[in-house]
């Protein structure tokens, strides 16, 4: 489909301080981030994050306030719509199928607006890479949500786009569905189909994709989601004792790896810069301060906390 | 990349396959000329003519026919954007390549096509009917002077304007029967302009006539940029719905 050649090439997507503000409210602000060939970027955020305004942005539905992008090779401008979108698609949070029609007579309809030479042929790939051949000629109406989903990611793929936007493609489907519509991006993802995926579903992002943004109206980190949780959280010990400590302060305070500490129901959470460093050396100050030290141990963090972290942050930024 | 017919075929041909399971455009498809057709035959029939009389009536009745291409476009045309919109549909579309000037002539073609065959068809009945059972006098003060010509010319000039109101009406609406009711209403002025002629309020001469007729036709070939120029995507995919 795209990049199967393994030569260097430039990312399928460059976003430059892109910002897009509509009359009162910023959708987005200063989103900076490159995609490249083939892989599957994810991009994270909470309801009202921005996150089907920038792939608006990005396939020339809506223009940018400032900033600018490269997609699919092609500059973001007005004069470049066409260019962009023919080589691209876009699957919307909601299907948008003509429901009198059928599948078949659906996608006629977008091989025409794509102007593909081969219709026949390029319908079937579709339909096939969605398991949806055997449903051809049933009216969009009588099919299941489920598989709206599916005739919609067979119309996105239609023109065999070099970037493929996927806005919440599971939003709204039943666990099987979900899993179903993750084993076909999985497969597009073998194929080597470039692919921009926005979700509000962690497991989701960190299942499918290479890489992760995570928007909140500004960009608040970007990285392979194993990077991410190390990345966000401090790294933090956390300790119980089977006693509270007399005086936690003249203790932590002695141990040079303490950041910060704070009390929590069964003990203490520390902040450290070095937990290999600082375990130790706590451990040695607790002897010392005759505490009973039940356990010291790092932290784990899920990408969930690390997400949740980041937009509560927000919030508490927001109500201040 | 330029103006593609393909693609104005694409979405042409998918309205057309729409019509045909859509309950709402049969209706209208079927239920204006049925209206239309019934008053005018009827009186035409009913009437035994003499005089001056038969002119007038015939005129009326004629008139009465030229009401098809104006509303029935209208209401299929202000359906045309705001009805895409509804159904989420309009979004997926215009990620495509397609420019909104190749959207609007599909639409407009959607409802002019469709028009012009039942117009026809209509007025074909209507005279076939005539013939066959009104008065001799009233067949042949129907056929005398310009009146089928001016029907024939008239119905496509009406109906283009009739589509492009429509269209530009839907572009900007967010609710599909306010969109019709605005469009129908949008449509009557030069309708209005042949009541007054055919009333003889206006006194209708041939230079009239191809004024009017020059203006709508001026209308319908440069409306589409107008239209054009109302039709924001951004606002059409952003905005709130209805
Ligand atoms: N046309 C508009 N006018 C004003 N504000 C808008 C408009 N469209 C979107 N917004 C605002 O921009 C922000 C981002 O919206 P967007 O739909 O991009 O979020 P999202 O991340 O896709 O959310 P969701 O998870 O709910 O789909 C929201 O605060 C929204 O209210
Ligand atoms: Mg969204």
């Amino acid at each position: 489909m795209s990049a199967l050649d393994g030569s260097k090439r430039e990312p399928a997507v460059v976003v430059e301080h892109l910002s897009k503000h509509f009359a009162k409210r910023v959708a987005f602000d200063d989103v900076t981030f490159e995609v490249g060939v083939g892989e599957v970027f994810g991009f994270l955020g909470p309801n009202g994050a921005g996150k089907t305004t920038t792939v608006r942005t990005l396939g020339t539905l809506i223009a940018p306030s400032s900033g600018s992008a490269t997609v699919a090779g092609v500059p973001l401008s007005p004069r470049n719509g066409p260019a962009i979108r023919s080589r691209i698609s876009i699957m919307p949070e909601s299907p948008g199928l003509y429901l009198r029609l059928s599948v078949l007579e659906n996608l006629e309809c977008f091989a025409g607006l794509y102007e593909l030479d081969d219709v026949r042929g390029h319908i079937d790939r579709a339909l096939g890479a969605v398991n949806l051949a055997e449903r051809a000629r049933d009216l969009c109406g009588s099919l299941s949500k489920g598989l709206r989903q599916r005739v919609a990611l067979a119309r996105a793929l239609l023109n065999d786009p070099a970037v493929l936007f996927l806005d919440e493609p599971t939003s709204g489907l039943d666990p099987v569905a979900t899993r179903e519509v993750h084993e076909l991006i999985a497969s597009l993802r073998e194929r080597g189909v470039t692919i921009f995926l926005t979700t509000h579903r962690l497991e989701e992002a960190e299942r499918l994709c290479d890489r992760v943004a995570i928007l909140n109206t500004t960009l608040r980190l970007i990285g392979r989601p194993d990077e991410l949780r190390q990345q966000l959280f401090r790294r933090s010990l956390d300790v119980r004792l089977r006693a509270p400590l007399a005086d936690p302060e003249a203790v932590f305070g002695a141990v040079g790896e303490v950041q910060g500490w704070e009390q929590t129901p069964s003990g203490y959470t520390l902040a450290v810069s070095d937990p290999d460093l600082a375990t130790p050396a706590l451990a040695r100050a607790l002897v010392a301060a005759e505490a009973d030290i039940l356990s010291l141990a790092e932290s784990r963090h899920s990408l969930e906390d690390v997400y949740l972290e980041l937009v509560n942050e927000d919030v508490e930024a927001k109500s201040r | 990349m330029s103006f593609s017919w393909t693609r104005v075929g694409a979405i042409l041909h998918k309205e057309l396959r729409d019509y045909r399971r859509n309950r709402f455009v049969i209706a209208t498809m079927a239920a204006t000329p049925a209206l239309f057709i019934a008053l005018p035959t009827i009186q035409l029939i009913a009437a035994n003519a003499t005089g001056k009389a038969v002119t007038l009536r015939v005129g009326l009745s004629l008139l009465y026919m030229l009401v098809v291409p104006v509303i029935m476009p209208s209401v299929i045309s202000a359906y045309s954007v705001v009805g895409e919109r509804d159904q989420g549909t309009l979004e997926p579309v215009l990620s495509t390549p397609i420019r909104r000037e190749e959207l609007l002539i599909a639409k407009a073609l959607a409802a002019f096509v469709p028009t012009l065959v039942v117009a026809y068809a209509v007025f074909g009945i209507f005279l076939a009917i005539a013939a066959l059972f009104a008065h001799p006098a009233i067949v042949s003060a129907i056929y005398a002077g310009t009146h089928v010509l001016v029907q024939l010319l008239f119905t496509p000039l009406l109906a283009g304007w009739a589509v492009w109101i429509g269209i530009a009406v839907s572009t900007r609406s967010t609710d599909v029967r306010a969109a019709q009711q605005l469009s129908v209403l949008g449509s009557a002025p030069p309708l209005a302009i042949l009541v007054l002629m055919s009333l003889n309020v206006i006194t209708v001469s041939t230079a009239l006539a191809i004024a009017l007729a020059a203006a709508l036709l001026a209308f319908d070939l440069l409306a589409w940029r107008v239209v054009a120029a109302m039709f924001d995507r951004e606002r059409l995919v952003t905005g709130s719905r209805g």
